[in-house]
């Protein structure tokens, strides 16, 4: 009788842990719906209430000088803002996931290439519904935003690559930078460098996009377009890479390297040369030996068009559209010519805009290398190839991998990637 | 509200069987039962059924980003399995995941029976030694991979400067499409033999000393004794481990994505590791094939299971 009633006891209490649980679902099948109807803060008017930014620099804590640009536009705006950092690879399928629960961020700060991949999933709001000002920014770096007419964001600074030299290694070669104009004296500047008994350079050709991001200044330097992968430019500047490897000139590990393992190596002071970017500054102050920078040249001479990485400010789309109206101030607080400049420093970016590169060369005349860079450089997603540039992307790093690694010839290799992309 | 009819249902028949037991208490001790089951019910209905189903309806739909987010994807029926055994990649992958995990297993299997064999005559400090062959197993897998990959380094490679010690050439362990695989199944062995070691270690303590001591007085030797006693008696350990092996092993994807990224060009892409790309690797996800390549694992693992429920049964009934 006695363990009767305890029973009904211990029932009516897993009942209770039932019927919770039972809640718990319920609540969540409301919110997670995915019909687009719950918002982040429904109810909250515009001006005033909290705007959630979202951005892909979890470097940067809540004592540093980016967040609190940040808490300061957001009182600039009136509002209070809620900062999250994510890892950028994270970011894209936190912020795809994001919209279809229907609660986006008010501002989203993104890779330049995932602004198109975005804006074709219908994520973000045309400059024309949130009315920001794109006026003052290079059309270079722009582009990466834009696609069918319309642009997607704002760049809030961009970087991209150059070639660091070791001041040292080449003077024991007996190479003067200032012959290094195209890849025939660049490959001779190696030549000289590894019969000194020294290694020539270093850079990534990982299997993945930035794989891709440190291959194409070779690829369009050559003069090939990401539209015929099996050009005969295109060819030339996978030989290029392949025969540096070939000749030792470059040592095997590019073919997994990382950009920051690439570094590494370049920091041991034993490389003549490492393709890297505006990032790396800081460290190369550290490395111990005096460096210098200079653009990476075309095949013929020149500049080559680098690829700009940076990020986008970005507002996405909301069910409550009157929001658009606070976020395009605190958007426009970040990137207006007059803040860009705090914005560019705190982040080490070089700025969009031809009069805040100016400010910046004047203040730190080292710079003027990366800003001759960005202005030659080209968004990966530009030329209206938008969400194409993916599909060509992995194709390309495939073959630059397949080629240095000895499974297939340039050519084949290109041909199959060409094949692969047109898809 | 699905959720509901399910569990009703079962409720119902559970209760039609009660009705032939007539005590009273008989119905609020079903109740009881159910109500304490209801949160495994719930448990597994939220967190296996539903992903799974999840999973199923991805890889049957042609998922763009854009429909992704605002919902709508078209049926596609089984055009993304179509689509991934078509795909180039598709041969070389189901190759490499089947030498992968094959080779594993025989090496994992092999080297911890060995290790538990030493390891179950006791000696000095064979406890500690034990323990320190667990290590592997204890570290985090970012940390074994990682210090992997820089071991195997092509240029500042350890293995390599022992090898060039020794006067042989370097081998470009991770950068070679010859290599890669093979690297990445050497790390995989090195993580999986502690688990082996562990399991067949207690499965031998399991064998009563006075098997062994009857086969002494017949005359068995060690070969005998392995062969016709320890190897037959641990079979069902064996079994087990092997399969509990086999589904880890195949679904091992980050030792292969942090050494190469299943590279260099695919030499050492596995169905982990190719799902992974598919749906997540590149800017634009291809969610729908992503989620089948992933399926296709599931089902590979299924299939062993079913394989060792029937073998456990035959044995059972025997």
């Amino acid at each position: 009788m006695r363990s009767a009633a305890r029973s009904r006891r211990t029932a009516g209490a897993s009942l209770a842990v039932v019927a919770a649980m039972g809640g718990l679902v319920a609540c969540s099948s409301t919110s997670g719906g995915g019909d687009g109807a719950g918002t982040t803060s429904a109810g909250q008017t515009a001006g005033g209430g909290t705007y959630t930014i979202w951005d892909p620099y979890p470097q940067y804590d809540k004592t540093s000088e980016w967040v609190k640009l940040l808490e300061k536009c957001g009182t600039g705006a009136g509002v209070k803002v809620e900062r999250t950092g994510y890892d950028t690879s994270d970011l894209t399928n936190k912020a795809l996931l994001a919209a279809q629960q229907g609660n986006s961020p008010d501002v989203l700060i993104v890779d330049n290439p995932v602004v198109s991949t975005l804006a074709e999933a219908g994520v973000l709001t045309t400059t024309e519904e949130n009315k920001l000002d794109v006026s003052a920014i290079a059309p270079n770096l722009l582009a990466a935003g834009q696609s069918g007419g319309k642009t997607y964001g704002v760049p809030i600074g961009a970087n991209t690559l150059a070639l660091y030299y070791n001041k040292d290694v080449l003077k024991a070669a007996g190479v003067d930078i200032a012959s290094v104009k195209d890849w025939a004296s660049l490959t001779a500047a190696l030549e000289k460098v590894k019969a000194k008994g020294k290694k020539g350079i270093t850079f990534s050709a990982i299997g993945t996009e930035e794989g891709s991001f440190q291959f194409l200044p070779w690829f369009w330097g050559s003069g090939a377009s990401l539209t015929k992968l099996d050009s005969p430019e295109g060819v030339s500047a996978v030989t290029l890479w392949s025969d540096w490897l070939k000749k030792g000139y470059a040592p095997n590990s590019v073919i997994g390297n990382t950009q920051t393992t690439s570094w590494q190596e370049f920091a041991t002071g034993d490389y003549a040369f490492a393709e890297n970017g505006t990032w790396q500054l800081a460290n190369a102050k550290k490395a111990g030996f005096p460096y210098g920078i200079i653009p990476i040249p075309g095949k013929t001479g020149g500049t080559a068009p680098a690829p700009t990485g940076g990020e986008f400010v970005s507002i996405p789309v909301q069910a409550d559209t009157g929001r658009y109206a606070t976020s395009q101030k605190l958007v426009t607080c970040l990137t207006s010519t007059d803040n860009s400049l705090t914005t560019t420093t705190t982040l080490s970016y070089v700025a969009p805009t031809e009069a805040v590169q100016a400010k910046q060369v004047a203040a730190t005349p080292d710079l003027k290398v990366w800003v001759d860079a960005v202005k030659a450089a080209k968004g990966r997603t530009s030329d209206d190839l938008g969400t194409k540039y993916p599909k060509i992307s992995e194709p390309m790093w495939g073959a630059v991998q397949a080629v240095l690694s000895g499974s297939k010839s340039p050519q084949e290799a290109m041909t199959a990637a060409q094949t692969a992309a047109a898809q | 509200m699905s959720d509901t009819i399910r569990t009703a249902a079962p409720a119902r028949a559970a209760r039609a069987r009660s009705g032939r037991v007539r005590s009273s208490g008989a119905r609020s001790g079903q109740w009881a039962a159910w109500a304490f089951l209801a949160p495994v019910v719930l448990y597994l209905l939220l967190f296996y059924a539903y992903p799974l189903f999840r999973n199923v309806e991805l890889s049957l739909r042609t998922y763009t980003v854009r429909s992704f987010v605002q919902g709508g994807a078209p049926f596609a029926g089984f055009g993304n399995y179509a689509k991934v055994f078509g795909d180039a990649t598709f041969g070389p992958a189901l190759w490499h995941t089947v030498v992968f995990t094959l080779v594993s297993l025989v090496f994992q299997f092999g080297i911890g029976l060995a290790l538990a064999l030493f390891f179950v005559r006791h000696f000095p400090l064979s406890a500690t030694l034990r323990a320190l062959f667990l290590v592997p197993w204890l570290l985090p897998l970012i940390v074994s991979a990682s210090t992997w990959s820089w071991m195997l380094n092509s240029d500042s490679g350890v293995v390599n400067a022992a090898l060039s010690w020794l006067g042989l050439g370097p081998v470009n362990w991770l950068t070679s499409p010859d290599w890669a695989l093979w690297s990445v199944i050497i790390a995989n062995i090195w993580i999986g033999v502690p688990f082996n070691l562990v399991v067949l270690y207690s499965g031998l303590q399991a064998i009563p000393a006075v098997v062994y001591e009857a086969a002494a007085l017949d005359g068995a030797n060690g070969r005998q004794r392995f062969w016709r006693i320890t190897f037959p008696l641990l079979r069902p350990v064996s079994a087990i481990t092997l399969l509990l092996g086999l589904v880890y092993t195949l679904k091992v994807f980050d030792i292969i994505w942090i050494m190469t990224k299943g590279g260099p060009s695919g030499a050492s892409t596995t169905f982990a590791t190719w799902s992974y790309r598919l749906g997540f690797g590149n800017l634009v996800p291809s969610f729908g094939p992503g989620a089948a390549v992933g399926n296709l694992l599931i089902v590979m693992a299924l299939a062993f299971g079913l394989v060792y429920i029937r073998v456990q049964r035959r044995q059972a009934l025997a």
